[in-house]
């Protein structure tokens, strides 16, 4: 784990200019992607030989530009053109493109760079160009250790995302989630964590306990979780770095729906007793345990806006699961979902602006989200059964967890994780190594 | 004495319900559903001969039907009789809801059972609670009839 939380070094080599130039709508989906040209980076033979032994990758110039490019893809947003149809090579593309020559495949932006081993160090560089204009728009250079070299991908495509869009980008991330196998009535559950897009996937409980909804923490490496180690249902705090584990709180009973406030400070949570779930938070530094709902339902899945003052819970109070938002101290509750069906799993996004549910109408499960005062609701995506949507770190996707049917056979039940963005036009399977469920995103791990 | 009498009533009461149920049962035509609890033997399973081990609840729902009393009452006799048994009550739901608010809800439904072996004379020291939500089906299918067994309170003996 070590390696992974070494600093990269940004150098700017030239300041970034703003020109007026490409700019992507990031609210209009996919119905007009970018064409951007990603070229692979140039190399020379000497660090490609360096590059092979160290991380038995033959062609890292390759696999760096293929990351950037599946990036750029799955966001919706860009179209990368086959590569088969470029004109340029690589290193000269990256000193000076032929503007005219990627006019001609009509690619609209063009990400060239270089990759050498230098003092046992892995540098990048590279440069992103507006081919209608025939300008540069952005220069960076790294350097890291070699083994982060999926890292300088990803930091890539968001420095790119982020200059096209104005938003910042969400692809140096991890998801934590919980990988299944095994029938559905015996189901093996462990907590498992990778890359954003699939790589490194690595698992962190061994599956002898039922382990739920992991969620990281904003700030720092540390995830809580609900475990029935012992056949205690009790949350968790797990360092993901250490791996060491403690319980959260000294309760009587099962304490479940974790999660961070935004400081990373306190841990919001339910607690279960005699048949009654209240919300509870826990201040990690000084332990101080305090009650927030008081209240004969089942008050769960409690959820911080961005500056901590507000609190989403779902509660069963007027008779049926609805969406509720309270100050952070208690006070103040109001009921915010009164569209047809029950609500669930209220998360705030981290721009503040939208809560992002789970909906249950006529048999069939939503992931929608709407303003934080319940209007504008918007569903996004429809099936058999779909829950707890997570947000990524720039507030424009969110994953969340499918289940299919068991048929008439007991057979084709299956539970997977999907992305979809915002617009709703972009929806595709993330894909895990077992089945997986309850997945969390991370933050910027650059930033 | 007293509790004999009480015992005798009781059983009076459990035919009388048991009497009642089976021809309401009848009208209903699934069979195995009144209403959309589940009122088949499939998956109960006996804590003695007679004892069922299992109660089964309506979508949404921790109140006990005549049917689960009934099954209780049975439980609560056991219990008196062998009262150096302990036993945890495992609250369940079916698939069709989110897995939070289900880990709340099977604590719920646990803890109605737990409140009726109580009023029956249970000690709360020799009952504990465990919710597993919709982690543990026993009925893996995706239909009605599967979700109805799934939504249960099971007794199961701890020692």
């Amino acid at each position: 784990m070590k390696k992974f939380f070494i600093s990269i070094l940004v150098i700017f080599l030239l300041p970034t200019k703003s020109f007026g130039l490409i700019e992507v709508d990031i609210t209009r989906g996919n119905l007009n992607p970018l064409p951007v040209a990603v070229s692979p980076l140039s190399i020379d033979e000497n660090s490609r030989k360096s590059f092979e032994k160290i991380l038995k990758k033959k062609n890292i110039e390759i696999e760096i530009s293929t990351i950037v490019e599946n990036n750029l893809r799955t966001s919706g947003l860009f179209n990368p053109l086959d590569k088969d149809a470029f004109l340029q090579a690589p290193d000269i593309a990256n000193l000076k493109p032929r503007f005219e020559d990627w006019n001609l495949i009509k690619a609209q932006a063009l990400i060239t760079g270089k990759v050498n081993y230098f003092d046992d160090k892995l540098r990048v560089e590279f440069r992103l160009w507006d081919v209608l204009a025939g300008k540069e728009m952005m220069a960076l250079a790294f350097t890291t250790v070699p083994n982060n070299w999926r890292r300088v991908g990803h930091i890539i495509s968001d420095k790119v995302y982020e200059r096209l869009t104005g938003e910042k980008g969400y692809f140096d991330t991890r998801i934590i989630y919980v990988s299944e196998e095994g029938p559905k009535t015996k189901r093996i559950k462990k907590l498992a964590i990778m890359d954003q897009d699939g790589a490194n996937n690595k698992f962190l409980t061994l599956g002898n306990e039922l382990v739920l909804t992991p969620r990281f923490n904003p700030t720092s490496q540390m995830v809580t979780y609900l475990s029935y180690f012992r056949n205690l249902p009790r949350v968790y705090l797990l360092d993901i770095e250490t791996g060491m584990q403690e319980v959260v709180g000294d309760f009587p009973g099962m304490t479940f729906a974790p999660r961070f406030s935004p400081d990373g400070k306190k841990i919001i949570m339910s607690f279960a007793k005699d048949g009654n779930s209240d919300i509870y938070t826990m201040d990690l530094e000084n332990r101080i345990v305090e009650k927030i709902t008081d209240h004969p339902s089942i008050d769960t899945s409690p959820s911080y806006s961005p500056n901590g003052k507000l609190i989403s819970f779902n509660s069963d109070r007027s008779g049926y699961q609805q969406i509720y938002v309270m100050k952070n101290d208690g006070t103040n509750v109001k009921r915010i979902s009164f569209g047809k069906g029950i609500y669930g799993t209220p998360v705030w996004s981290p721009r503040g602006d939208l809560i992002a549910f789970t909906k249950l109408h006529k048999g069939k499960f939503y992931i929608g989200v709407m303003r934080t005062d319940g209007t504008g609701e918007r569903l996004l995506t429809e099936n058999f059964y779909q829950e707890a949507p997570s947000w990524s770190p720039n507030g424009r996707v969110l994953i969340f967890y499918r289940e299919t049917k068991t048929d008439e056979k007991g057979e084709g039940f299956s539970a997977k994780l999907w992305s979809i963005d915002l617009t709703g036009y972009n929806e595709r399977m993330v894909k895990t190594p077992t089945d997986g469920s309850d997945p969390s995103w991370s933050s910027l791990l650059s930033d | 004495m007293k509790l004999n009498k009480i015992l005798k009533n009781a059983f009076l009461v459990v035919l009388a319900c048991f009497v009642l149920s089976a021809c309401a049962t009848k009208k209903v035509s699934t069979g195995q559903m009144q209403g959309d609890v589940y009122t088949g033997t499939d998956t109960v399973e006996y804590l003695a001969s007679g004892v069922p081990d299992r109660v089964f609840f309506a979508t949404n729902e921790s109140v006990l039907t005549t049917a689960s009393r009934e099954t209780l009452r049975k439980q609560a006799a056991w219990l008196r009789k062998n009262s150096d048994i302990t036993v945890v009550l495992e609250g369940h739901a079916d698939e069709r809801g989110t897995r939070e608010y289900n880990l709340a809800l099977g604590e719920r439904r646990a803890n109605a059972a737990k409140d009726y072996l109580m009023t029956y004379g249970i000690s709360s020291d020799r009952i504990s609670v465990l919710s597993y939500g919709k982690e543990r089906p026993v009925d893996s299918g995706s239909n009605p009839l599967a979700w109805s067994k799934n939504r249960r309170s099971v007794t199961v003996k701890a020692n």
